[in-house]
């Protein structure tokens, strides 16, 4: 079934397939990097768990409650972190954020997969704090293991 | 009440959004504004802008007249006895926290009791967990009927005479449960607390008595009910207000100025520090006459009946829960989820029709926690909305259902 055009840029197939099967849902086990982030306009929360060894992502998973599209991210950007150095996963935020306020993006050698499924968002502006969510918990991460 | 008349009456109700005509549901977060209103804040602007109650000139005493004569509309609307228990401030988040800034910091002390309910908007819960904290009284909580309503019983076992303040909404911005105001104030006084009402919800749709009520102090926003952003109301009876301090201080709201100490001016302006909303107060003031010139016990039946239409049809969804009281229970507010499709999505996929509703927690968290939800959509209803704009929300909402239900097929 089809919305229309300007839906249809927005619910991707690929989207509404992270939504309805997420990657990486879950607990990771024994000790990990937590991270509880919320998006209080709207109540979407997200607990981002990361093991980060040698510098790398080693395992990334995520639970929480939310709507298509901040969970679709949060599935979409576990699976693409898991395994990155820790500088590259920083580095595909900052490209997801330049792709959610609309700029030209260089993924150099870097690989979005299915990420690039969620540039409809940019049409839809009240709906760019939800794509998002897990992204910026990511990043929280991350800064605070550095700084630990 | 002929609703088309009344849609004339409101320029922005008239154009398409993403294509269609726009069709508003979230006057509970703010209403739109009449014409009427929108010329009084330009023929203000146009011919009279000045400041109020300094001037000797011409234009200072048209905004004076202007000023004051919107705080007597306000009084005889609410049916408050005198204009000095009027006051404007910003809206009614301003208003309550003025009550516990001022009269709370006065009067509540360590082992006292706050009362409220787990329905209330963030701006009745916050003030008082503040000021809890500062005093050391204890916040406590009338419970809720499984229906989000409340029950007499509970409400006279949760008032003690330990209570100081019982703050309760009179109408709830999401379940839209009337609440017993008088009864819950009868309750209150006979132990020994002041009763304060949020009539955020309330005040716009139905006729509001605040003597009848018995009301210690009322708050409400100007625009939700037609009037102009920036511009809302505390009433408070006089013998509570005199009592009380300012907690804004500077221009405006000064007697008599030393250089180390000060007095204050007399009620209602000792509370209105700095150059006052002028033009916020005579765009409230013509409101309240367009309001009146309607009839606001007209206002509260056709809301009534939208939100029983409404209720009727969304009954008739599988997978659709309605939050809040029965349909002859309840104000113009409609809040529900539907099974598959979270309230973003929802309303991502309403407003592409052109239909706007709110999704979210409507500021109202500790609520969702009791209905354990995340978040809700909301449909509210104003005297401007028409069956054939439920029709077309039921509509969009079928169809959202039926795409995300798809994807869970």
């Amino acid at each position: 079934m089809s919305l229309g055009n300007n839906l249809d840029t927005l619910y991707r197939q690929v989207i509404m397939d992270h939504y309805k099967n997420p990657r990486n849902r879950g607990e990771l086990e024994g000790d990990t990097l937590k991270v509880n982030m919320n998006n209080p306009t709207c109540g979407d929360r997200i607990q981002l768990q990361m093991r980060v060894e040698d510098n790398k992502i080693a395992d990334a998973k995520f639970n929480g409650e939310g709507c298509s599209i901040s969970l679709s991210s949060a599935s979409m950007m576990t699976q693409s972190v898991k395994g990155l150095p820790v500088e590259d996963a920083l580095r595909m935020s900052a490209l997801f954020s330049d792709m959610m306020l609309g700029k030209e993006i260089d993924p150099a050698g870097l690989d979005l997969g299915d990420i690039e499924a969620l540039q409809g968002v940019t049409k839809f502006p009240a709906r760019i704090k939800c794509a998002t969510l897990a992204w910026k918990a990511m990043e929280q991460g991350l800064h605070e293991e550095e700084q630990a | 009440m002929n609703v088309q008349d009344v849609r004339r009456q409101f320029p922005i109700l008239d154009q398409d959004v993403n294509g269609q005509p726009l069709v508003y549901l979230d006057s509970a977060a703010t209403s739109q504004k009449p014409k009427q209103v929108i010329e009084a804040l330009e023929d203000y602007y146009n011919r009279y802008n000045s400041n109020v109650h300094r001037g000797v000139h011409t234009l200072g005493s048209m905004a004076t007249d202007g000023y004051e004569g919107a705080r007597e509309k306000v009084r005889k609307f609410i049916g408050a006895s005198s204009m000095e228990e009027i006051v404007f401030l910003r809206g009614t988040t301003t208003a309550i926290n003025l009550v516990a800034g001022s009269y709370g910091r006065a009067n509540v002390g360590p082992g006292d009791e706050i009362v409220i309910t787990p329905m209330e908007h963030h701006s009745n819960i916050i003030p008082w967990q503040q000021l809890a904290k500062a005093t050391g009284a204890t916040l406590t909580y009338i419970p809720l009927q499984p229906d989000g309503s409340l029950d007499l019983e509970d409400v006279r076992n949760a008032i003690t005479e330990k209570a100081k303040i019982v703050s309760v909404m009179q109408v709830s911005n999401v379940l839209g449960t009337i609440n017993p105001i008088k009864e819950i104030a009868e309750i209150a006084h006979e132990n020994g607390a002041v009763m304060v009402v949020d009539g955020a919800q309330s005040v716009p749709h139905m006729k509001v008595d605040v003597q009848d009520l018995d009301a210690d102090f009322f708050a409400f926003s100007g625009h939700k009910m037609c009037g102009p952003t920036g511009i809302g109301v505390l009433y408070g009876k006089k013998h509570l207000l005199n009592a009380m301090e300012p907690i804004e201080f500077g221009g405006e709201m000064i007697d008599f100025v030393g250089l180390q100490d000060s007095t204050w001016k007399d009620l209602p302006w000792k509370f209105e520090g700095g150059t006052p909303i002028i033009a916020g107060a005579i765009g409230l003031g013509a409101a309240i006459d367009f309001l009146e010139e309607i009839g606001l016990d007209n206002i509260e039946a056709h809301e009534k009946r939208l939100a029983q239409y409404a209720m009727e049809k969304l009954s008739k969804i599988d997978g659709v829960t309605v939050y809040g009281p029965g349909p002859n229970d309840r104000a113009g507010i409609v809040t529900f989820n539907a099974d598959d499709v979270h309230p973003h999505d929802l309303a991502t996929v309403l407003d592409s029709d052109g239909v706007a509703v709110r999704a979210g927690h409507h500021c109202a968290q500790p609520l969702m926690k009791w209905l354990e939800v995340t978040a809700t959509a909301r449909a509210s209803f104003y005297l401007y909305n028409t069956e054939e704009d439920v029709d077309k929300f039921v509509d969009s909402l079928h169809k959202a259902k039926e795409y995300f239900g798809d994807v869970f097929g």
